[in-house]
């Protein structure tokens, strides 16, 4: 489903990834992990080209979007992202921020896309939420209201940056929950993540990056029971 | 000192018996004001979201026409526009014409000023957000930027109003007869300048507190929203 082939990027002389190479296949669920600065926000933000990558090839789906002639919209249509810090729009109730993007780019009509909407709260347990802004909702409240809003595009690979790294800890349950029923459901994902356990019981693979590179990928319990690498092993002797 | 005696006082006779051609150059300050922050407003919307653009001429276009109307002096602007430029354009001395180019033409550029600083100041996740879903620049711009702009760039807009009210009496310099030209044209007349320009900057006062009460006003019920 992703496919990534020597991906390099730069900010100025900065080199953030120096050869990347990884895929996630279709109902895969991959984890990131890596110290901080490693690169695996940049990573995941080159996937869906909010980054925009210095050298290398990625396909989405089949589709190369490094290439200057794909269509980057189209293509973020059929991969979700959820950040770290929510970004729901302020200015719209928990619904709307659902029911935008399906309205104005897919050109649902709104019955239809309010009926998606409210099944993808009560997936997310928040039914009752639906007519509130994300002012008065709690930090789990909201990324599922974002979760929700990035299935609401029906996309075939999710994103995940960090997740549940800015919630309290009393919340970030819930969070993890709803990525697990999604995993379960089959949705492909993508998760940078500094809960171990959720890594461990969810991911299908492991990912550790490291200074702009994969230092060693595997199983979960290859990678977390058995690191070969030196500096996966301090990694993560430093967080569990 | 009696009331008559207070009547018979010049200078207030002459403000008094001259009052309506004064207010009818209130009225046309007024309209010069309103076309031209009309005017500006549209221009200062396009020019902001261009100088934002990731197009590197159509930015640079707008950063000359922002950065040379905010860095003359309307005054000058003025004057080029009704004697240098416009008589090669168009074949008309209207001074009202050129006075609401040159207004509206300086509302824009201080306005795209604003227009910027109000997008630059929404949290760039916002775009990001948007773009992930799949919205291009524009759909994002309308749906989610510019909406959560709107509410940081009304109170330096009313601001913006006001000051071209004041700014309007520049074009007294063209003749356009608005209230500043007015006063002028009583002085030369009747000398009474205290009078004269004291009721003049009366009106220009009453006419911004008005503006200023009416920003407020709808700086509250933004507020409530
Ligand atoms: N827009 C940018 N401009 C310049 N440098 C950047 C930019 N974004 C990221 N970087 C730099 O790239 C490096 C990698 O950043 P990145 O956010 O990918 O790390 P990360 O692995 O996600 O770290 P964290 O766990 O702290 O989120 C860092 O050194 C960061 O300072
Ligand atoms: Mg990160």
């Amino acid at each position: 489903m992703i496919k990534v082939i020597g991906l390099h990027k730069n900010f100025g002389k900065l080199e953030v990834l120096k050869g990347v190479d990884c895929h996630v296949a279709s109902r895969e669920v991959v984890c990131v992990i890596g110290p901080s600065g490693s690169g695996k926000s940049t990573l995941l933000r080159c996937v869906n080209q909010l980054e925009q990558a210095t050298g290398g090839q990625i396909f989405v789906d089949g589709e190369e979007i490094t290439s200057p002639k794909t269509d980057i919209n189209k293509i973020r249509q059929q991969v979700g992202m959820v950040f770290q810090l929510f970004n729901l729009f302020p200015h719209k109730t928990t619904l709307e921020n659902i029911t935008l993007a399906p309205i104005k780019i897919k050109g649902v009509s709104r019955s239809e896309a309010e009926q998606v909407a409210n099944e993808l709260l009560r997936k997310v347990g928040l039914t009752d939420k639906s007519d509130v802004y994300p002012g008065q909702l709690s930090g789990g409240q909201k990324q599922r209201v974002a979760i929700a809003r990035a299935l609401a595009m029906q996309p075939k690979v999710m994103l995940f940056d960090e997740p549940t790294s800015s919630l309290d800890p009393e919340m970030v349950g819930e969070v993890l929950e709803v990525m697990k029923d999604l995993a379960h459901e089959g949705m492909t994902m993508m998760v940078v993540t500094h809960e171990m356990g959720f890594a461990r019981e969810v991911g299908h693979r492991v990912l550790f990056m490291d200074e702009g590179i994969i230092m060693e990928e595997g199983t979960p319990a290859q990678i977390f029971d058995n690191p070969h690498n030196a500096r996966t092993q301090s990694f993560l002797s430093k967080v569990i | 000192m009696s009331l008559d005696s207070i009547l018979a006082i010049n200078g207030l006779q002459v403000v008094i018996k001259n009052f309506p051609f004064l207010l009818e150059g209130a009225g046309l300050t007024l309209k010069i004001t309103v076309l031209s922050v009309f005017f500006g407003m549209v221009l200062g919307l396009v020019a902001g979201l261009l100088k934002l653009s990731k197009s590197r001429i159509l930015s640079f276009i707008a950063t000359i026409y922002i950065d040379f109307f905010r860095g003359t002096p309307l005054f000058v602007q003025i004057l080029l526009l009704y004697f240098g430029i416009l008589p090669l354009i168009i074949n008309t001395d209207k001074p009202f014409v050129a006075a609401v180019i040159a207004c509206s033409l300086n509302c824009g550029a201080y306005t795209a000023e604003i227009v910027r600083a109000g997008i630059q100041a929404v949290d760039k996740g916002q775009m990001e957000a948007a773009r992930s879903l799949g919205m291009n620049t524009g759909q994002a711009m309308a749906h989610v930027i510019l909406p959560q702009a709107y509410k940081i760039v009304i109170p330096p807009l009313l601001n913006e109003f006001i000051a071209v009210l004041k700014d309007t009496s520049l074009v007294a310099v063209i003749s356009a007869e608005e209230l500043t030209m007015r006063g002028k044209l009583l002085y030369s007349t009747y000398f009474e300048a205290a009078w004269i320009w004291g009721t003049v900057a009366i009106m220009y006062f009453i006419m911004t507190k008005l503006l200023a009460i009416l920003g407020d006003y709808i700086e509250r019920r933004m507020a409530t929203e």
